[in-house]
């Protein structure tokens, strides 16, 4: 349960924190022990010397995600504009195959602002929330939000410059999120409107893409700009509240990202690639309190870290079932 | 004081970082709340499709996701954009261009709508209250002149649709294929998809006298479709939204 509450208050923005000795199981203890030995580590620095020569990341999950963003939208582009049918609307709230399908945090802006709740709202949160519960919540994130990709493609120019120097990445505290959350919260109780929806880059990219192109595309630009200059991630890491709707809705989620400590060689290659490091803490050399730990509530589940780990030390995991892929 | 100090850190870099957050947490709150502004500044309310409650509720219970959109047989309904701040991605009609028609005999909208932002209380066409028309320009009107019309009602490239019962019970047509030969305009009145909701009486006791003029009665649903037709440029009559929402009380 403290493990759970921890990974909340590290999702709402608290810097995640060694664990204290009490909180370590004795078998990660061991564990620990045994690769403090010196011939342990050089041990490892023989393999991490060895997987520099031949170790190449692949890009098998990102392709995998890439094409379920893309597709997922293009059904909804082609339910319209073709007439298919398969899921109409869009992002913020549709109908796939006649069922209702309401996103989460739009769905709770319009009951904050309007405060009545018909049935059909009712049955389109539910089946979007078991969905993602399953999926685990911020899967949303990046197999599905079409911001994401985009996002994804200003961060590897933003990565690409700023290794010339052409740009930097300015951190945030990640508890802005956690703040603005409840503004926009606060502000539909209180105004009566649905003030977030007016900048929501996932409603407006999802509208443009099906009703055709929108003035409010330059502001999808703008947080696109401010991506590659200046903040690496800007609005995913530490802004968007939709986001966290999912990450609490998916922090128990049967379809994890696991970690063994076992196979882990803390070169921290996951860390950097990820966009949610904080989620990736136990990584680090004693930071883990068990020898196999599902990471954090905030995990979008992109899958570059299982792309990117060497020694397979992260994997995708489904509970109950096993080992997967 | 110490425990805001001891928050911000003690280091240049954490309070730099404090700051930067600060700061641009509150420009995207402060962008958003930007919407406000074209609300207080859009002068005249926007026609909402069927069954659309009040304005003010309608704003906060339109999810924005276009379902309305998808299915109306004409395309009426189409999304406003963020120059219109909160109701950025709500529907509305813009008559001239597109009135609703109810060529889908169902209020397909209303059926579609998944939030209540548009109300299942009117069942059927007669029972909306989006809107209401008003001669705005008689001196315009063609009745009032006592002539007729000729031609495509709003010429030959006019992309609108509408379905005329007499060429096809089911499909709309473009306006601009069903060319009238009228010896008295009555455009408003002969494509009033609502019975007697507009009608054109006469100007004189005159039985000689040919003008007449369009008389709009309470029954009028508002759909726009007298707006549409209308082969003045300007249009001689038009819809103003009805603000008390358009479902019956």
């Amino acid at each position: 349960m403290s493990r759970l509450l921890d990974s909340f208050a590290v999702m709402f923005g608290r810097e995640p924190a060694k664990p204290t000795p009490g909180s370590v199981s004795p078998d990660a203890k061991a564990l620990f022990d045994f690769k403090r030995t010196p011939e342990q580590a050089q041990q490892r620095k023989r393999f991490i010397k060895e997987e520099k020569l031949h170790f190449k990341p692949g890009n098998r999950w990102r392709i995998r995600r890439w094409i379920s963003i893309v597709l997922v939208n293009l059904l909804f582009v082609l339910s319209y504009q073709f007439d298919i049918q398969v899921v109409e609307g869009a992002l913020t709230a549709s109908r796939f195959v006649g069922f209702h399908m309401a996103d989460l945090n739009s769905a709770l802006q319009v009951m904050l602002a309007y405060k009545e709740v018909v049935i059909n709202l009712v049955i389109g949160t539910s089946t979007v929330l078991i969905v993602w519960w399953l999926f685990g919540g911020r899967s949303f994130c990046s197999w599905v939000c079409p911001y994401h990709l985009l996002g994804e493609l200003a961060e590897m120019l933003h990565l690409k410059l700023a290794a010339r120097g052409w740009a930097k990445d300015r951190q945030l505290h990640r508890g802005t999120r956690t703040v603005l959350y409840v503004v926009f919260a606060v502000l539909a109780v209180v105004t009566g409107y649905t003030v977030f929806e007016t900048i929501n880059p996932v409603g407006i990219l999802s509208r443009a893409f099906t009703y055709g192109i929108s003035l409010a595309v330059l502001w999808v630009a703008v947080l696109l700009l401010i991506e590659v200059f200046y903040s690496r991630r800007f609005w995913c890491r530490y802004m968007c509240p939709i986001g966290m709707t999912y990450g609490v809705v998916g922090a128990v989620s049967p379809v994890h990202v696991r970690y063994s400590a076992e196979a882990c060689l803390h070169e921290g290659e996951c860390r950097r690639v990820c966009m949610v490091p904080h989620v990736l803490s136990m990584t680090k050399f004693g930071w883990n309190q068990d020898v196999r730990q599902e990471i954090g509530a905030d995990c979008t589940r992109c899958g570059m870290c299982v792309e990117v780990c060497p020694t397979g030390a992260l994997k995708f995991d489904i509970k109950g079932v096993g080992k997967l892929l | 004081m110490s425990a805001i100090a001891q928050f911000l850190g003690d280091e240049k870099s954490d309070r730099r970082e404090f700051l930067r957050s600060a700061l641009l947490g509150t420009a995207v709150a402060g962008a958003a709340l930007g919407g406000f502004l074209p609300l207080m500044a859009l002068a005249e309310p926007r026609l909402r499709p069927p069954g659309a409650i009040v304005e003010k509720d309608f704003l906060a219970a339109c999810i924005k996701c276009g379902q309305c959109v998808q299915v109306c047989p004409v395309e009426a309904i189409v999304l406003a954009d963020i120059d219109e701040g909160f109701g950025i991605g709500t529907p509305y009609i813009d008559a001239r261009d597109q009135a609703c028609d109810f060529s889908c005999d169902a209020l397909q909208c209303i059926l579609a709508c998944p939030t209540g932002a548009l109300s299942h209380k009117p069942s059927k066409p007669e029972e909306v209250r989006m809107g209401l028309a008003r001669l705005d320009k008689p001196d315009a009107c063609l009745a009032r002149h006592g002539l007729g019309f000729k031609g495509p009602a709003r010429g030959a490239d006019y992309e609108g649709l509408h379905r005329y019962a007499a060429v096809d019970r089911w499909k709309p047509i473009p306006v601009a294929d069903h060319p009238y030969d009228l010896p008295l305009c009555d455009l408003c009145v002969r494509e009033c998809p609502v019975k007697g909701a507009i009608t054109l009486e006469p100007m004189s006791g005159d039985p000689n006298d040919k003008r007449r003029t369009p008389v709009v009665h309470p029954t009028c649903v508002g759909c726009g479709m007298c707006e549409m037709i209308c082969p003045t440029e300007p249009a001689a009559i038009v819809i103003d939204a009805r603000l008390g929402g358009s479902a019956p009380t």
